[in-house]
């Protein structure tokens, strides 16, 4: 419309046509006035064709492409090396997962579980020996296993806890201390966890090759369950160098426990170009796992110390009392009972092996 | 009380990135870090749409929901901030956040993150004096009585800022103009000028 009225002069070329021209020019203007009047009236009542000058835009398919995450060929994002898309659907539903479901659940889970030991403890007790101790010791954790053993657990517990204040910590700390001590406090919890984790992994790994044997199931195992351990009915239920229930455990950690520090593993190292969906990922399995590996593990220890007696100085000391043997592994018991040695000659046996090891003159 | 917002309509963005480098400029941020980002779809073919975006100062904001010290809170202006001392780079907000807001600066040893940065709507952050502020967040030019320079400088206006009211209306006007009503989003349903703060729980 613009173009034919810049025309219209151009179209008149004598002097003696002015009044025409003007005549002209006149009913051009009102033309186009009136034109671009109706022309805005018209806009409004056919989208349509307003549409069909404008960008061309996008359309439903692409912006479902959008949504879904997907970002083409034809995608591009001025920020240096970025591979994100336009929306992050997932993130939304990574935080409903996390803040709705695993925190407050894994809170339950583990609360539940020290409820539940709790009243176990109150109201049954304490599994004493049944039979007075033998005195007589047996040796069952070399001190390479020992060391091990104590290493895991006590990285396991560092990671549980500065793991539990990630999740947790904000809505009892930051109120409780005030900011600077709750920065402190989060940001320590985090360089710990980051940079224990990858040594607990290493070593749970190793402690997992060295107990493989020990822990293979066998038949008399599905007695044990069935006998709830010995808690159900009468008499002792089998059990060779490890019972059903810490078969269990064990199997527990080479599964979700390998799973928590493969997890872990790509929550810790971002720099690998893994995206945002994939850490998402990782962040479920690795808190859905450790907080369930949290729950078990304090059944775990209060079997090992307060809920059996006799447990707990086989992995300090290394020898367990025969008694002890007898009414917890008798299968193993009977393997290696010849080899029973009293209190006496262990001690005999440490004073000498000290000695042995006391510091040898040198000349040099 | 304000409720401020972006909006970049995008049948008037050129991509210039005009938006970016005013950010970088009056925020002074670290680099590596970009706190504006234009994103083309369908870069080079005849329907090529841009759209500058930054954080949105959600109202129900992700970020906040997950990060794990706690450390976001929002301004009577409806302004997303983030305490820098608390923060430990966890990278949670960014893992939650729609638009890849949260940015990390250099990686340390083993590809730890640094502290996040994102977009403050040009609204500083807490600090105890004005270097400290500018030093760590960068300008603080609502507390100046002015809006973000990215939308100040944007050359067709394509990037709006301001209370959500007014750039509502302003939007709603061009798009009245145009005369259809998704005039920026086309067939977007989700996009309506009522609509511009991006509400979680909506999943818009
Ligand atoms: C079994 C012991 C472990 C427990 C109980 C544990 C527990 C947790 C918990 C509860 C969280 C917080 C999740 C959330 O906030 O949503 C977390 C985060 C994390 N865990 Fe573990 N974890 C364990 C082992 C590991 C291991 C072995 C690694 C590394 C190899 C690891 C690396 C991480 C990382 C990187 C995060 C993210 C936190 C951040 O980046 O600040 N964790 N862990
Ligand atoms: S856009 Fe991202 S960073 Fe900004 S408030 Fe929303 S979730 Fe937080
Ligand atoms: S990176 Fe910082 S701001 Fe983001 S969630 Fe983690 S602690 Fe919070």
């Amino acid at each position: 419309m613009n173009q034919l009225t810049a025309q219209a002069p151009g179209g008149v070329p004598h002097l003696r046509y002015w009044q025409g021209v003007w005549r002209w020019l006149l009913l051009a203007f009102a033309l186009v006035l009136s034109l671009g009047i109706t022309q805005v009236a018209h806009a409004q009542a056919d989208p349509d064709r307003e549409m069909s000058t404008a960008a061309p835009g996008i359309d439903a398919d692409q912006w479902r492409q959008v949504r879904s995450g997907e970002t083409g060929p034809n995608y591009r994002d001025s920020r240096y090396e970025s591979n994100y898309n336009l929306i992050n659907s997932s993130g939304e539903t990574w935080r409903q997962w996390r803040n709705r479901w695993v925190s407050p659940f894994g809170l339950i889970v583990i609360g539940g579980m020290i409820g539940i030991i709790t009243l176990f403890y109150l109201i049954i007790g304490r599994k004493h020996l049944e039979e007075p101790r033998s005195g007589r010791k047996l040796f069952r954790w070399p001190l390479f296993m020992r060391a091990l053993h104590w290493s895991v657990a006590s990285l396991f517990i560092v990671l549980a806890l500065t793991g539990l204040n990630l999740l947790f910590g904000k809505f009892v700390f930051r109120g409780l201390f005030g900011d600077a001590f709750w920065g402190w406090m989060v940001s320590s919890s985090k360089v710990l966890h980051n940079y224990l984790g990858p040594i607990f992994g290493v070593l749970l790994i190793v402690l997992l090759v060295s107990l493989i044997k020990d822990n293979m199931p066998k038949k008399h195992d599905l007695e044990w369950f069935k006998k709830g351990g010995g808690l159900v009915g009468k008499g002792h239920v089998d059990a060779g160098f490890a019972n059903g229930g810490e078969k269990a455990w064990y199997w527990l950690l080479a599964t979700v426990g390998l799973l928590v520090v493969a997890s872990g593993f790509v929550l810790d190292f971002p720099n690998f170009g893994q995206g945002r969906d994939t850490m998402q990922w990782a962040n479920i399995v690795h808190a859905v796992g450790a907080l369930g590996l949290t729950a078990v593990s304090i059944g775990h220890i209060y079997i090992g110390t307060l809920g059996t007696e006799g447990s707990l100085e086989g992995m300090t000391t290394g020898y367990v009392d025969e008694t002890w043997a007898k009414e917890h592994h008798n299968l193993w018991y009977e393997e290696v009972k010849d080899q029973a040695v009293s209190e006496q000659e262990l001690a005999d046996r440490k004073a000498s092996k000290d000695a042995g090891e006391s510091p040898a003159p040198r000349s040099s | 009380m304000a409720q401020m917002k972006f909006m970049c309509d995008a049948e008037r963005c050129i991509e210039c990135n005009g938006c970016v480098t005013a950010c970088k400029n009056a925020n002074d941020v670290e680099w590596g870090i970009q706190r504006r980002r234009v994103v083309t779809l369908n870069d080079g073919e005849a329907d090529e749409m841009s759209i500058s975006v930054a954080c949105m100062h959600c109202d129900d904001a992700p970020c906040m929901a997950v990060c794990p010290t706690d450390c976001f809170y929002k301004t009577d202006d409806g302004i997303v901030l983030h305490d820098k001392d608390l923060c430990i780079g966890c990278g949670y907000c960014l893992y939650a956040c729609p638009f890849g807001a949260p940015q990390f600066p250099q990686q340390d040893a083993f590809g730890e993150r640094g502290k996040m940065d994102k977009c403050t709507f040009c609204a500083g952050g807490p600090a105890e004096s004005k270097e400290e502020e500018y030093e760590k967040y960068g300008a603080n030019r609502i507390a100046e009585g002015k809006l973000p320079l990215c939308a100040e400088m944007c050359s067709t206006k394509a990037l709006l800022a301001g209370d959500a009211q007014d750039v509502a209306d302003i939007f709603r006007q061009r798009v009245v103009h145009r005369g259809h009503e998704d005039g920026a989003w086309s067939n977007n349903p989700q996009a309506s000028a009522d609509n511009l703060a991006y509400d979680a729980a909506r999943k818009g």
